[in-house]
C-alpha cells in the first residue's frame, strides 16, 4: 500500500516535472532535444527490436544491458508507463540471462574510463573477439547511430532527473543514490556523443553548459544573500505570523523604489548642479538674503527649513536656469524636468509590475467555498509560528473560527442576527463619516488660521507649527477611534483589516487634499505678490544701472552684490518647504508614538506590574499590538508625500531613504521587544495587492497637483531651472527646437497636433475597452467553467454515493491513482469494471438474491449500471471456477497492447499482479 | 562563501543542492543547527556519511517545530525508520519540504502523510478527529468535533468511501487559497 501511494506522488510528480523545470534546461534541450525527439521513434523501434535480436547478438546487448537496465528502472521510476512498465519486464528476463557478463563488463569499463575512443576500441575489440555472427556486421553503421541516439536521449532523461531531483518525494538515502548513478551516467556518456568534429563541438558546449550551472546556482546564493533584512524579517514572521512579516516585507520593497529615486534624483539633477553649476554665494537664488543672513545658521531657523538650507540644492530655488552646465553642456534643466517625469514613470512602471505578478502569483481564488472546514482543518496553522505567545493565540483563533463556522452552518438558515448587524454596520459607517468630515473641517480651519499667523510677526513655535501638529494628532488619534467603531461591525479581522485600510485611507487622503488646496491658495497668494516684487526688481537694477553710470565712468558698473537684490517669494521653494517640514515632522511623530506608546508603556506594564492593585499585563493597560493598518498607511501617505514633494525639493528622496533605512531597524527592534502578537493571529493572504493598490491610488493622486502645477503656473521669474518662462514644460520645446535637427521639431510639431493627439487618446480608449470586454469574457468562461465544475462534482458525488457499497474494493484500489491518470486510463478502466464485475459479486451472492427476490428499487437500481443482467448470476453458479475463465481470457488483453498502461492491469487484477511478483 | 569547511566534500555539498531547495550555505547552516542539538553525537565532521541518528526529542524541541500541533507526526513522517530519529539526510529532506521554495505538490504529498496519523494512507475520521483535537488543543465538544468531521468528509471525499484518499485530498489542497500561501 506504502509504495502505491507512492508511486501516485511519483505520478503527479512526473506531470509537473516539465513545468518545473528550470528555464535553463528547456533552453538546453531546445538545442539538443531537437535530434534526440525525431529519433525517440526508431529508438522504441529499437528496443521492441530487441528481444529477437539479444538472441542472435550477444555480444551487442551485452554492450547495451546496463544502460537500458538503468533506462528502464528510471523509467519506471518517473512514469510508471506502459513502455516502462514492459520494459521492466523485459529487463527482468534479461537480468538473468545477462547478469554475469553485464558484471564483468562492469568491471571492464570501470578499467577504462576514456570517453568514446576508449569504448569504441573496447566495442570493436569485442566485437572480433567474441565472432559474433557476421550477419549482424553490415548492420553496424546504423546501429550505432541508433545507440547513439538513444544514448543521447538516455542522457538527457538523466540531466532533466537530476535537475528535477529536489522535487521528489523519496528519502535523501535514495535521492543521492539515483542522483549519483545519474551524474556518473552523464558523466561517462555525455563525452561519448558525437563524432569527429561535432564531437568536439558537444563536449564544449556540455562543458560550457555545466560552468553556465554552477555559475547560476552560484549566483543564487549570491543573490538570496543580497537579500537585505532577510533573517530580521523571517524573526518578525516567526513570532508574529505573516500579516506582520507582510508590512516589513513592503517596507523593504519600498526602501527599494525610493533607492532607485533617489538614485535618479542625486544622479542626474543634484550631484551636477553642485559640481558643475555656479557656486553659492555667486547669483541671488544661491545666496541668503541680507535681512536674513544674521539668523541663517541658527538651529531654530534650520530646522524650519529656512536660513541656508532653503538656498542650498536640497529645493527647487537654487537651480540655475542656464541652459547648459559645465564642460559636458550639460543641460540642466532639461534634465531637471525630465527627472521630475521618470521618478513618476518609473513609480508607476514598479507598482503596475508588481500589482500584475502577484495577481498572477495568487492563482487560486478562495471565493470557492466548497471546503470551508477542510481548509479550516488542513491550513490554518501558520507553520511559520515558533513563539508560544503566538501559538496560543493562534490555537484561540482555529478554536473560534472552528466555532464560528459551526455556528454559521447550523444557522445559516436562522440569522435572527441579521438585521440588528446591519443596522450597527450602517452607524458605524455613519459615525465614521462623521469622523472624517470632522477632521477635514478641522484642518482646513487650521489651515487658514495659519495663513492668518503667516502674515503676523513674532508668532510661537505653536502657531508656525499648527499643521503639522493637528494634522499628526489627528493622524494618531482616528485610526484607533476607528478601530473602535469598526469592533461594532464585527468583521472577519482580514476583511476588518481592509475596511480600517479604507478608512484611515479617507481620513488620510482627505487631509491631504485640504492641506494641497491651502497650500494652493498660498501659491496663488505668491504669485500675485511674485508681479509686484518683479516690477521694483527691475526698477531698481534700473536705478541701480542709472546710478551707478552717473556715479562712475567705469566700463563695468559694480554689481550689486547678490545677497541685496530683491526677490520675489518663489513659491517652488516654499511648496517643497512644506512638504520637507511635513515629512520630517511625520517621522518624528511616528517614531515618538513607537517610542512613548510602545516601548515606554511596554516598560511600565512590565516593571510596575510587581506592585499594581491589579495584573496590569492582562488587564488595561497591557502591551501594544504591532498597528499594521496604521503602519501601512503610514508607509503609504509618506511615499505620497515624497512623489509629491521630490519635484520642487529634489533633496526630499535623501530624507526618505534615510527615513526608511533607520525604521526599518527601529520598528523592527520595537515590534520584538514591546509588542505583542495580535489577538486573533490571521494570515496576510494576498494582502499585498491590497497595498499595491493604495499605493497606485495615491500614486496616481500625488501625479495631479504635480501635472498641474507644471502644466498651468507660471514658474517664478528669479528662481529654480524654469525661471524665464512662461510655462515649465516650454524647455521641452526649447531643447528640440535648439538642439535637434529641424525636421524633428517638424515632427514633432506634427505629433503635438490637437488632430493626431485625440485620434490617439480615442484609439487607446478604444483598446482600453476591447481588451476590458475580452478580460470580462473570459471571466465570464471562467465562471462558468467552474459551475460545470461544481456540477460535475456534485454528479460524482451522487453517483459514486449510489454504488459504494457495491465495489468498494474497487474504489480502494481507485484510490490509489492519482487524478492525472485516471483520466488517461478511463476507458480501460471501463473495460476493467465490466469485466470484474462478476469477481466482484461473489462475495454478495446470496444476499443480492435475496435483495432481487425483495425486489428492493434501490439495490436493483444500484446493479443495473454494473453487474450483468441477474440471469447470468442464475446460470453460472457463484463458484470460484468462475475465476479461471475470465482471468485467462484477460491474459492476452494486456499482450495484446503490448504499450498498454500498467497501473490498469495492476488494479484490474490484483491476484495476476501479484503473481507477477 | 569561500569559507574553507570541512564538514562536507564539494561532492557532497552540490548533491544536496540538487536534491533539496537549499544553498550551500543553508545546508552548512542546517548542519550547524544539527549539530548544536547533540554536539557529542554528531560529529563535525561529515564526509564520511556517518550513521547518526537524533531522537525526536531533541528534535521536536527545536524553535521551528516546539510550537507545531503537528511536530511528532512531522518528524515520524521524515524519519526513514518511522520512529522519530532522523538522520541529517532526514533532517535535511524535512527542512527542504517545509522551506518555502518547495512546490505545492511535493508539499501536499507530505501533508497527505502528517495528517494520516495512522499511516493506513487514508485520512480516516480517527485522523482527522486527532488533527482538529491537536488544532484546537481539545476545546471543542464531542459533538461539535463529530459535526466537522463529518463536514470534511462530506466536503472533500470525492468517491464516498468515507475517508480522504490522497487523489481527495490533493484535490482539496490545490484549491486552498491558504496553502503555501
Amino acid at each position: 500500500m506504502a509504495t502505491e501511494i507512492e508511486a501516485a506522488g511519483i505520478e503527479i510528480d512526473g506531470q509537473v516535472e516539465s513545468d518545473t523545470q528550470s528555464e535553463e534546461d528547456e533552453g538546453k534541450e531546445k538545442t539538443s532535444k531537437k535530434q534526440p525527439r525525431r529519433e525517440t521513434v526508431r529508438a522504441s523501434r529499437l528496443e521492441r527490436k530487441k528481444p529477437q535480436r539479444d538472441k542472435e547478438d550477444e555480444s551487442k546487448e551485452e554492450h547495451n544491458c546496463p544502460r537500458q537496465n538503468r533506462a528502464s528502472r528510471r523509467k519506471t521510476h518517473q512514469k510508471k508507463n506502459g513502455d516502462g512498465k514492459k520494459a521492466e519486464v523485459k529487463e527482468r528476463d534479461k537480468k538473468a540471462s545477462t547478469k554475469d557478463q553485464k558484471n564483468s563488463e562492469n568491471k571492464e569499463k570501470k578499467t577504462n574510463k576514456k570517453g568514446k575512443e576508449g569504448e569504441n576500441k573496447q566495442k570493436k575489440g569485442r566485437k572480433n573477439s567474441t565472432s559474433s555472427e557476421s550477419s549482424n556486421s553490415f548492420d553496424e553503421e546504423s546501429l550505432s547511430e541508433e545507440e547513439l541516439a538513444m544514448l543521447m536521449e538516455q542522457v538527457e532523461q538523466r540531466k532533466k532527473l537530476i535537475s528535477a531531483m529536489r522535487n521528489k518525494p523519496w528519502r535523501m538515502v535514495k535521492k543521492l543514490s539515483v542522483l549519483r548513478e545519474a551524474q556518473a551516467f552523464v558523466e561517462k556518456f555525455e563525452g561519448a556523443l558525437g563524432k569527429g568534429k561535432g564531437k568536439k563541438l558537444y563536449a564544449y558546449k556540455m562543458m560550457m553548459a555545466k560552468k553556465w550551472v554552477k555559475f547560476k546556482r552560484d549566483f543564487d546564493n549570491f543573490k538570496t544573500q543580497c537579500i537585505p533584512w532577510e533573517m530580521k524579517i523571517k524573526e518578525v514572521e516567526s513570532h508574529f505570523g505573516s500579516s506582520v512579516a507582510s508590512y516589513f516585507i513592503f517596507l523593504r520593497w519600498m526602501y527599494g523604489v525610493n533607492l532607485v529615486l533617489f538614485g535618479l534624483i542625486f544622479g542626474l539633477v543634484i550631484i551636477p548642479e553642485v559640481l558643475m553649476g555656479m557656486p553659492y554665494g555667486s547669483m541671488p537664488r544661491k545666496t541668503v538674503p541680507r535681512a536674513e543672513q544674521a539668523t541663517a545658521m541658527d538651529f531654530s531657523v534650520l530646522w524650519d527649513f529656512e536660513g541656508y538650507i532653503k538656498y542650498s540644492a536640497l529645493f527647487y530655488g537654487y537651480y540655475n536656469n542656464q541652459r547648459t552646465i559645465g564642460w559636458l553642456k550639460y543641460r540642466l534643466p532639461m534634465a531637471y524636468f525630465m527627472v521630475g517625469i521618470s521618478v513618476f514613470g518609473y513609480s508607476l512602471m514598479v507598482v503596475i509590475r508588481s500589482m500584475a505578478r502577484n495577481a498572477n502569483e495568487s492563482t487560486a481564488d478562495g471565493e470557492d467555498d466548497n471546503f470551508i472546514f477542510s481548509w479550516k482543518m488542513f491550513t490554518s496553522w501558520d507553520y511559520l509560528i515558533g513563539n508560544p505567545e503566538t501559538a496560543d493565540n493562534k490555537f484561540a483563533s482555529i478554536t473560534t473560527s472552528f466555532k464560528e463556522s459551526i455556528v454559521d452552518e447550523q444557522e445559516s438558515n436562522k440569522d435572527e442576527n441579521i438585521h440588528l448587524r446591519r443596522f450597527l454596520r450602517v452607524l458605524a459607517n455613519i459615525l465614521i463619516i462623521c469622523c472624517l468630515c470632522g477632521s477635514g473641517y478641522l484642518i482646513y480651519f487650521v489651515v487658514k488660521r495659519s495663513q492668518t499667523f503667516s502674515k503676523m510677526q513674532n508668532v510661537g513655535w505653536y502657531e508656525r507649527n499648527e499643521v503639522e501638529i493637528v494634522m499628526s494628532l489627528l493622524g494618531m488619534f482616528c485610526p484607533p477611534l476607528f478601530e473602535t467603531i469598526a469592533a461594532l461591525e464585527n468583521y472577519h479581522p482580514r476583511i476588518g483589516l481592509k475596511w480600517q485600510l479604507g478608512r484611515i485611507f479617507a481620513l488620510f487622503l482627505g487631509n491631504l487634499y485640504t492641506f494641497l488646496l491651502a497650500l494652493m491658495d498660498d501659491v496663488n497668494e505668491k504669485l500675485d505678490e511674485e508681479d509686484v516684487v518683479k516690477n521694483i526688481t527691475r526698477w531698481m537694477l534700473l536705478g541701480h544701472h542709472n546710478s551707478s553710470m552717473g556715479n562712475s565712468s567705469a566700463d563695468t558698473p559694480p554689481s550689486l552684490d547678490p545677497a541685496d537684490v530683491p526677490r520675489g517669494p518663489c513659491w517652488e521653494t516654499t511648496v517643497g518647504i512644506e512638504f520637507v517640514r511635513l515629512t520630517v515632522s511625520d517621522i518624528l511623530v511616528t517614531y515618538v508614538t513607537i517610542l512613548v506608546g510602545d516601548f515606554i508603556r511596554a516598560c511600565f506594564v512590565r516593571f510596575v506590574n510587581y506592585c499594581w492593585c491589579w495584573d496590569l499585563e492582562a488587564g488595561f493597560p497591557s502591551y501594544a499590538e504591532f498597528d499594521i493598518s496604521g503602519n501601512v498607511l503610514g508607509l503609504v501617505f509618506n511615499q505620497g508625500m515624497i512623489w509629491m514633494g521630490s519635484f520642487y525639493a529634489p533633496g526630499l528622496v535623501g530624507i526618505n531613504v534615510l527615513r526608511l533605512l533607520t525604521s526599518m531597524y527601529f520598528q523592527c527592534w520595537a515590534v520584538m521587544s514591546s509588542n505583542v502578537p495580535h489577538e486573533r493571529v490571521f494570515k496576510a493572504s494576498k494582502s499585498n495587492n491590497f497595498y499595491m493598490g493604495l499605493l497606485l491610488l495615491i500614486l496616481f493622486l500625488s501625479l495631479l497637483p504635480v501635472a498641474y502645477t507644471i502644466m498651468s503656473l507660471p514658474p517664478s521669474f528669479d528662481c529654480g531651472p524654469f525661471s524665464g518662462k512662461k510655462r515649465m514644460y516650454e524647455v521641452i520645446q526649447e531643447t528640440i527646437e535648439l538642439d535637434f535637427p529641424l525636421f524633428i521639431a517638424k515632427i514633432f510639431s506634427y505629433v503635438a497636433n490637437p488632430g493626431l493627439i485625440i485620434p490617439a487618446i480615442l484609439l487607446m480608449v478604444l483598446a482600453i475597452y476591447y481588451l476590458n470586454a475580452v478580460s470580462e469574457a473570459y471571466q465570464r468562461a471562467n465562471a462558468e467553467l467552474k459551475k460545470k465544475m461544481q456540477m460535475q462534482r456534485e454528479e460524482d458525488k451522487n453517483k459514486r454515493n449510489n454504488k459504494t457499497n457495491n465495489n468498494s474494493m474497487m474504489q480502494d484500489l481507485e484510490d490509489l491513482l492519482a487524478p492525472s491518470t485516471k483520466i488517461e486510463i478511463y476507458p480501460k478502466q471501463a473495460e476493467g469494471k465490466k469485466i470484474e464485475s462478476p469477481d466482484q459479486v461473489i462475495p454478495f451472492g446470496k444476499q443480492g438474491k435475496a435483495e432481487v427476490l425483495n425486489g428492493s428499487p434501490m439495490s436493483g437500481g444500484r446493479r443495473a449500471v454494473l453487474i450483468p443482467p441477474p440471469h447470468l448470476l442464475v446460470t453460472r453458479p457463484p463458484t470460484p471456477g468462475i475465476w479461471a475463465p475470465y482471468s485467462y481470457a484477460d491474459k492476452p488483453w494486456p499482450g495484446a497492447h503490448p504499450l498498454g498502461l500498467v497501473p490498469g492491469r495492476g488494479r484490474g487484477h490484483p491476484c495476476y499482479s501479484h503473481a507477477a511478483r | 562563501m569561500g569559507n574553507k569547511q570541512t564538514i562536507f566534500t564539494d561532492e557532497q555539498l552540490d548533491a544536496y543542492q540538487d536534491c533539496t531547495f537549499f544553498t550551500r550555505k543553508e545546508i552548512l547552516r542546517l548542519h550547524g543547527r544539527y549539530h548544536e542539538m547533540a554536539p557529542n553525537v554528531v560529529p563535525m565532521d561529515y564526509t564520511k556519511d556517518p550513521d547518526v541518528k537524533l531522537p525526536m526529542q531533541l528534535i521536536i524541541n527545536m524553535p521551528e517545530l516546539k510550537e507545531n500541533p503537528f511536530k511528532e507526526r512531522i518528524v515520524e513522517s521524515f524519519s526513514e525508520d518511522g520512529e522519530g530519529s532522523l538522520s541529517f539526510n532526514d533532517f535535511v529532506d524535512m527542512f527542504s519540504v517545509l522551506s518555502e521554495m518547495a512546490p505545492r505538490e511535493l508539499k501536499a504529498i507530505y501533508a497527505f502523510k502528517i495528517y494520516d496519523f495512522n499511516t493506513d494512507n487514508f485520512i480516516c475520521k480517527a485522523d482527522l478527529e486527532k488533527t482538529l483535537n491537536k488544532l484546537t488543543r481539545e476545546e471543542l465538544t464531542a459533538e461539535e468535533i463529530t459535526l466537522v468531521c463529518e463536514k470534511v468528509i462530506e466536503e472533500a471525499d470525492m468517491d464516498g468511501d468515507g475517508k480522504l484518499g490522497f487523489a481527495d485530498f490533493e484535490n482539496m489542497i490545490s484549491k486552498a487559497p491558504d496553502f503555501l500561501r
